[in-house]
C-alpha cells in the first residue's frame, strides 16, 4: 500500500480528455449562464452605454461624495481586519495547543457562528445595540452613562458588528498553520534557551506568517463587498461601496454607474488576489498536487 | 506558563465575544413583552407561534427550503463531477477551470448579486425557483468540489484499478467501489451547499420579488422595517438548524474517518 501507484497505474485510471471535459460540461454551462454571462452584461453596461466610454468610471473618482465611499470603505475594511487578527491570533494559538474537550469547545465557538446566517448575527447586534438595548442598559447599570448613548448606526457599530461575522474567517487559516508547525520545533528553541516569548516571535510568528496572510486577505476582500451589516447595521453616513451600488440599482436604477462601481470593485480584488496568489498560492486548495 | 494562561483566558474571552449575541437572543424569544428585554419577564411561545401561523413566514421558508434542496442537489451532483474530472481526469485547460472554481468565491457577492438581477430582470426570472436555484447552486458549487475533492483525495485509486483488473466497467468500479468510500465527502458537500442557499441573503435580497423571497431577504425587511419579537423566534429556529447541520457535518467527518483509517 505504501508504494506509489507505478506509472501503468497512474496512466491508466486516467480518463480521456474528451471524457473530462463531458463531466465538467454541466459546470460550464451553469457558470457561463448564472455567473460569467451576467457579470458581463453588466460591466459592458458600464462601458458601452450610452456609447463607449469611460464617463461613468471617471465619475467615481471624479465626485467627492463617491471617493469619500470609496475611501471609507477601504478604512472599515482595514481596520475590520486589523480587529479580527488581534481577536482571532491569540484564539488560533489556543486551539492549536488545544486537545479533547477543551479543543471541541473552542473549533464549536468558531464554527457555529460561520455557519449561522449572517441575518441572524446582524440582527442580534441591532436588537444589543438599539437605544433600550442591552449594551445600553449595561453602560447606565455600570454608571458609566445617565442616559443611553446611540450605538446603532454609527461607524463603531459597523466595525464592531462587521468584526464579528468575519471573524471566523480569520481564524480559521490561522489555526491551519499554526497547526501545522511540529510541536518539536518550540522544544528545541526552549532546549536552546530561548524564553517562550522569543520562542514564540523566533519561531513560530514567522511560521505562522502564510496563515496570517490567507486570513487578512479573507477577512479584508469579504469586508470591502459587505452589504447586509452595513446596510442594517450603519446608517447613510456610514455608506460602504456595497450600500452605494446597492441604492444605485434599486433607487436611482442607474445602471451603468452601478455596473463602473461593481467594475471598480471587482478590479481592487483581483488586483488583491492575484498579488496574494503569487506570494503563496492559494490556489493549493484546489490545484492538483 | 503563565503566558500560556493569558492566552487561554484570553482566546475564551473571544469565545463569549463571537458566541453571545447569538445566544442571548434565544432567552429573549421566549419573554412576553413586545419589546425584548433581557433578562426575559416570563415565558411564552406566543412569538413562535406566530411565525407558524404567519403566511409570509411560512411561504418565505418553504420557498427557502425548496431553493436549498434543489441547489444542494445541483450542486452536489456538478462539484462531484468536477471533482472526478480534476483528479482523475486530464481536462484541457485545468489552470483555467481551477481558477473558475474559486471565482463565485473571489468575486464579491454585492457584484454578483446586482449582475444576476440586471439579467435576471430583463428574463423574467427575479422571484422564481429557477433563478435561485441558479444562482445558489454557484455560490455553493466551490464549496462541494473542495469537500469531494478531499474525499477523492483521500481515497486509493488502486482500488478502483483492482476492480477494472477483475472485469468491472469504468462505470461500474465507480459505483460499487470509489462512490461508497466517497460518500462521506459527498453528504458533507450536499449538507454545506444546502444551509449556503439557505442562509445566503445578498444575491437574494435583490432577486427576490413581492411573490417569490426567500427566508433571509424576509428577515432583512422585517429587521429594517419593523423589529417585532417574531424575528428573535425565527432567528433562534435558524440557529438550532445550524447546530443541527453542523453536528451532522461532524459525525458524516468521523465516519469518513472511521473508513479511511480501514
Amino acid at each position: 500500500m505504501s508504494r506509489p501507484p507505478s506509472a501503468f497505474f497512474r496512466g491508466a485510471r486516467e480518463m480521456s480528455p474528451a471524457l473530462s471535459l463531458l463531466l465538467l460540461l454541466p459546470f460550464l454551462v451553469v457558470l457561463f449562464i448564472a455567473f460569467l454571462l451576467p457579470v458581463g452584461v453588466l460591466l459592458h453596461e458600464s462601458l458601452f452605454v450610452p456609447a463607449a466610454t469611460l464617463e461613468h468610471y471617471a465619475r467615481v473618482f471624479d465626485e467627492p461624495v463617491y471617493l469619500r465611499v470609496l475611501w471609507r470603505t477601504i478604512r472599515i475594511a482595514a481596520l475590520v481586519t486589523a480587529i479580527c487578527l488581534v481577536l482571532g491570533y491569540p484564539l488560533a494559538v489556543a486551539m492549536a495547543r488545544a486537545r479533547g474537550v477543551a479543543l471541541l469547545l473552542l473549533a464549536a465557538c468558531v464554527m457555529l457562528p460561520l455557519w449561522t446566517s449572517v441575518l441572524v448575527r446582524t440582527y442580534a447586534w441591532t436588537v444589543l445595540m438599539r437605544r433600550n438595548g442591552l449594551i445600553n442598559d449595561l453602560l447606565i447599570g455600570l454608571g458609566f452613562t445617565d442616559a443611553p448613548v446611540r450605538l446603532l448606526y454609527t461607524e463603531g457599530a459597523v466595525v464592531v458588528a462587521m468584526a464579528h461575522v468575519l471573524l471566523p474567517f480569520m481564524v480559521l487559516p490561522l489555526w491551519t498553520a499554526l497547526r501545522a508547525i511540529p510541536t518539536d520545533y518550540a522544544r528545541a528553541a526552549a532546549i536552546l534557551g530561548a524564553r517562550p516569548l522569543r520562542s514564540f516571535v523566533e519561531v513560530t510568528l514567522p511560521l505562522s506568517l502564510p496563515g496570517v496572510a490567507s486570513g487578512s486577505l479573507m477577512v479584508f476582500l469579504l469586508a470591502l463587498g459587505f452589504f447586509v451589516t452595513p446596510a442594517l447595521v450603519g446608517g447613510p453616513q456610514q455608506m460602504m461601496i456595497a450600500t452605494l451600488i446597492s441604492q444605485q440599482v434599486r433607487e436611482l436604477l442607474n445602471w451603468p454607474f452601478a455596473g463602473a462601481l461593481v467594475g471598480c470593485l471587482l478590479l481592487l480584488t483581483l488586483v488583491l488576489v492575484a498579488f496574494f496568489n503569487r506570494a503563496m498560492r492559494l490556489d493549493r486548495f484546489v490545484a492538483s498536487s | 506558563m503563565t503566558g500560556h494562561r493569558v492566552v487561554d483566558v484570553y482566546a475564551w474571552l473571544v469565545c463569549v465575544f463571537l458566541m453571545v449575541p447569538t445566544i442571548i437572543i434565544i432567552p429573549m424569544s421566549v419573554g412576553p413583552d413586545r419589546f425584548l428585554q433581557f433578562p426575559p419577564r416570563g415565558f411564552t411561545l406566543e412569538w413562535y407561534g406566530a411565525y407558524f401561523s404567519d403566511r409570509d413566514w411560512i411561504a418565505a421558508t418553504l420557498f427557502s427550503l425548496k431553493a436549498g434542496v434543489i441547489a444542494a442537489i445541483l450542486a452536489t451532483v456538478i462539484g462531484t463531477m468536477v471533482a472526478l474530472s480534476l483528479v482523475r481526469g486530464r481536462p484541457p485547460g485545468r489552470r483555467a477551470i481551477e481558477t473558475l472554481v474559486v471565482g463565485p468565491i473571489v468575486v464579491p457577492h454585492i457584484a454578483l448579486a446586482v449582475a444576476l438581477f440586471l439579467v435576471f430582470d430583463r428574463l423574467g426570472l427575479t422571484g422564481t425557483l429557477v433563478g435561485f436555484a441558479a444562482a445558489h447552486t454557484v455560490l455553493a458549487l466551490p464549496f462541494a468540489v473542495f469537500s469531494v475533492l478531499a474525499a477523492l483525495r483521500r481515497f486509493d485509486p488502486a482500488l478502483e484499478m483492482a476492480a477494472r483488473s477483475c472485469g468491472a466497467s469504468r462505470w461500474r468500479a465507480f459505483l460499487n467501489v470509489t462512490l461508497p468510500q466517497i460518500l462521506p465527502g459527498i453528504a458533507s458537500a450536499a449538507l454545506f451547499a444546502f444551509i449556503i442557499s439557505f442562509d445566503e441573503a445578498v444575491v437574494s435580497f435583490f432577486i427576490s420579488d413581492i411573490d417569490g423571497k426567500t427566508l433571509p431577504r424576509k428577515m432583512f425587511e422585517d429587521i429594517d422595517y419593523d423589529l417585532s419579537p417574531v424575528l428573535a423566534a425565527v432567528a433562534t429556529l435558524l440557529t438550532a438548524l445550524s447546530v443541527v447541520v453542523l453536528l451532522a457535518a461532524h459525525w458524516i467527518g468521523r465516519r469518513g474517518a472511521a473508513r479511511g483509517a480501514v
